[in-house]
């Protein structure tokens, strides 16, 4: 896989996060107006300052003209982006393209979803006309054949596998109390996690990131213009992206305890970046954390542990907040749910406080100035994936 | 004229035992088992594994030129059933598929109308019987599919006579649409149907020449037992009598003629007399008489008319499955109407399984979705690699969650995934190998 990238020629400048969770009191255009104001006032700029905008929304507006009403601009160029779950991330690779390429100074990415206006359980995509024999399990369902793969495949008993994917619930969850913008702010101990009935596999419900609204967004600029903005930028050292073929399904070789696009997303970003060992090179990293057995695979697939020890390395604490590399510090999708369009730039915005020593109670030594974030979308075989490598400046 | 060169059946592996139904309804039920089409069942899946059954007996050079449908229970109207049985079948674009539609003498009546063609035509006939809980034709009802092929070459049995009777009378009747039909009261459609079927057994007799002592196997069924036990008792029939499989199957309607023909078929010796007299009506009766073909077809394709696995089912699920006890779906969309456009361009893959609907899958991985909308939740769902060397994501069906394991040998199976604004969403699951 070849990409050039565009390394540390983009700065992050400003960002923003709204609260995540069930926003019964707002519609899509509030959170967006929220996330909106926060990020121009996080970097010192109006609105009109802003000359193109990247609107990531998987199912919640059509068309740029959901941002454009939402905030009241009706005279520049928004394009309005999808790419499953990874859809806010994509909005940042794009906006960052857009201003290294010097057709804009000034872009924002952001992100909204309004999940919670379906009235449905979990995430349920439109239903684009088919034949009808698509797969039609739940993404708890599909992603659950990961954990008795893993184990079967590393010698774990199923029971110890249960009890590491509580060690990896109740961890998020602990980070995640510390979250005022979490949606869920209470720790769980392993023990409650076990005792939880199975709904799809052995996950419970607490295997599963929750469903909840929410939005975010990011501005940014040429880096030699960074300075302009802000004394602490985020310089973006690596975007990569794998939209696979989906031919996991198919592959009789497939075993379901890795993300081969995942895989090839981070070495390409790895090699943008520069990055060599990214466990010791990392301050932190954000990832998507969908499912409990989706962070265990992850821990491996980003480089983070061997193959075959990422279930001891979690039990161990070794991605605790005060482990050797901290993983979703800010509770990741367990705590904050996942509002489809945001989740991706609410990474992001972790990594930004983070790295600029802002993250209260929750902070992490940030000595190492790199994080990784990892954003994916659609199920084990059939997967988009997304990965970042940001560099305090 | 035609003669028979194939058989196959198909009865669901559910079971209620009827003495669950007074338990619940307070009236009805009785004794033995009925046999019930599963959630994801209809007439035309159970036809197609049927058919499936009859063709894999049939020489390659032998393929159908037609094939007909026979039902009282057609999943659609209007639209013609016979072409996703055809299409599911992967039979060529130039063999016709038709209805015979709506009542339970449709079925005799294709096999009849399929005797005196003379291109070899598939005769798919299935049933499902349904009635209000408590009702007879509840328990007394059974659902299944029989499948016969007729033409001409190496026949394993030849049409030595026939005769019909027609009357009208109303001995019962079901407006389209409805769940249960209604009865007269009993003796009325006795006095009727037994006098008719002595006159045309005489005649079917005397169109064969032979004699009633010359009648190896005797099928005798109809909506009205108390006729069939009646005439069974004047024409001395008794100890040469199929069983009718009413203690353990029912009553299967439109398919009975073909599913126990396929059972005298399956027991018969060569060249004995096989009598086949339905009573629907009117009376029709089919005299067969089997040739020196049958044992040699019946030793290179075994059970063919064999009852395969069951399973005990109670009648909560049962009433669940027909629609009469709604029971709470998971709190998800349910899945949208299918594409008419999307199926016809993609149905080698939706109604063959890409040709791969024989061959066998050993399950990878599975698991159990207890979260996504079904019919009849939970989903259980596998990683089938298959002896072809291709791997699938499939939906298991006809096993209970607590007996799935990796390692387990499937087989596919034509059922109806699910249906939206009308619209039937025919596919594939895989169960455990039969």
């Amino acid at each position: 896989m070849s990409s050039n990238g565009i390394k540390g020629q983009v700065a992050i400048v400003g960002m923003s996060c709204t609260r995540f969770g069930e926003r019964f009191e707002v519609g899509l255009d509030e959170l967006l107006q929220e996330a909106c104001t926060e990020v121009c006032e996080s970097a010192g700029v109006d609105l009109a300052d802003i000359d193109a905008f990247w609107f990531g929304t998987a199912q919640s507006a059509m068309s740029g003209i959901g941002l454009a009403r939402a905030i009241g601009v009706g005279d520049k160029p928004i394009t309005r982006l999808e790419n499953f779950c990874a859809t806010g991330s994509e909005a940042l690779r794009n906006a960052a393209y857009a201003v290294a390429s010097g057709a804009y100074d000034v872009a924002m990415a952001i992100g909204g979803e309004k999940v919670k206006d379906g009235g449905y359980q979990g995430l349920n995509a439109a239903p684009i006309p088919g034949d009808g024999t698509e797969r039609s399990l739940t993404a708890a369902a599909m992603y659950s054949m990961l954990a008795p793969a893993y184990a079967e495949k590393y010698g774990v008993d199923l029971g110890e596998m249960k009890r590491v994917l509580a060690r990896i619930a109740s961890k998020n969850h602990a980070n995640g109390a510390l979250n005022p913008k979490a949606q869920f702010r209470k720790e769980m101990s392993v023990e409650k996690l076990c005792a939880m009935p199975n709904v799809a596999g052995m996950l419970s419900i607490f295997d599963c990131a929750g469903v909840a609204d929410g939005a975010a967004a990011a501005i940014v600029v040429r880096a030699e213009d960074a300075s302009k903005y802000t004394d602490h930028p985020l310089y973006i050292d690596a975007l990569s992206f794998v939209a696979g073929d989906g031919s996991g399904l198919l592959d009789p070789a497939y075993d379901y305890t890795t993300f081969p696009e995942i895989v090839r997303c981070a070495a390409d970003a790895y090699a943008q970046a520069g990055i060599t060992d990214p466990r010791h090179e990392l301050a932190l990293a954000e990832v998507h954390d969908c499912f409990t057995p989706t962070e265990l695979v992850l821990m491996e697939d980003l480089g983070f542990a061997e193959r075959g020890t990422a279930w001891k390395e979690i039990q161990a604490g070794s991605f605790d907040r005060d482990g050797d590399l901290p993983v979703n510090p800010d509770g990741g999708l367990k705590s904050f749910g996942h509002p489809v369009g945001a989740s991706g730039l609410r990474m992001h915005y972790e990594v930004w406080l983070q790295l600029r020593g802002e993250a209260g109670e929750r902070q992490v030594d940030r000595s190492r100035g790199k994080a990784l974030v990892h954003n994916l979308g659609g199920y084990p075989g059939e997967m988009v994936s997304f990965v970042s490598i940001l560099r305090a400046g | 004229m035609n003669g028979i060169l194939s058989y196959g059946t198909y009865v669901p592996r559910g079971r209620l035992d009827r003495s669950q139904i007074k338990e619940v309804a307070r009236t009805g039920g009785g004794k033995g088992t009925r046999s019930v089409a599963s959630f994801d069942e209809d007439t035309t899946t159970m036809g197609v594994q049927a058919a499936r059954r009859a063709l894999s007996g049939l020489e390659t050079s032998t393929l159908p030129s037609a094939l007909w449908f026979a039902t009282a229970d057609p999943t659609y109207l209007d639209k013609t059933n016979a072409t996703a049985i055809h299409a599911a079948l992967g039979l060529d674009p130039r063999v016709q598929a038709a209805d015979f539609g709506g009542a339970v003498r449709s079925g005799i009546a294709a096999f009849s109308a399929a005797v005196h063609t003379d291109r070899t035509t598939l005769v798919v006939a299935a049933d499902m019987r349904t009635g209000l809980p408590g009702s007879a034709e509840e328990s007394f009802g059974g659902d299944a599919a029989a499948a016969l092929i007729f033409g001409s070459g190496p026949v394993i049995a030849e049409l030595i006579g026939e005769a019909s009777a027609t009357a009208e009378f109303t001995d019962r009747w079901r407006a389209p649409g409805d769940p249960t039909s209604k009865y007269w009261e009993e003796r009325f459609g006795e006095t009727q149907y037994i006098p008719m079927a002595q006159v045309a057994w005489s005649e079917a007799l005397e169109s064969a020449g032979i004699s009633t002592e010359e009648i190896d196997h005797v099928v005798v069924t109809g909506p009205h037992a108390r006729a069939a036990r009646g005439f069974v008792t004047r024409a001395t029939l008794a100890d040469r009598i199929i069983d009718d499989l009413a203690d353990s199957v029912g009553w299967t309607g439109a398919a009975s003629p073909g599913l126990l023909l396929s059972r005298a078929l399956e027991a018969a010796s060569a060249d004995q007399v096989i009598a086949v007299v339905s009573m629907a009506d009117g009376v029709d009766i089919m005299v067969f008489r089997t040739t020196d073909a049958l044992p040699e077809f019946r030793s290179s394709a075994p059970g063919l008319a064999e009852l395969g696995a069951t399973a005990s089912l109670s009648y909560g699920t049962y009433l669940a499955w027909r629609g009469m006890l709604p029971v709470q779906p998971p709190n998800r969309p349910e899945p949208a109407r299918v594409s008419a456009a999307a199926s016809a361009r993609n149905r080698s893959r939706k109604f063959t399984f890409g040709g791969r609907s024989d061959v066998h899958g050993r399950i990878t991985t599975f698991t159990i979705d207890r979260l996504v909308y079904s019919p009849s939740p939970p989903v259980i769902f596998a990683v089938v690699d298959f002896e072809d060397g291709s791997r699938t994501a499939v939906e298991l069906t006809d096993v209970d969650e607590d007996d799935v394991g990796i390692g387990d040998i499937v087989e596919m199976t034509f059922r109806r995934l699910s249906t939206a604004d009308g619209i039937h969403n025919y596919f594939w699951k895989a169960r455990p190998l039969q």
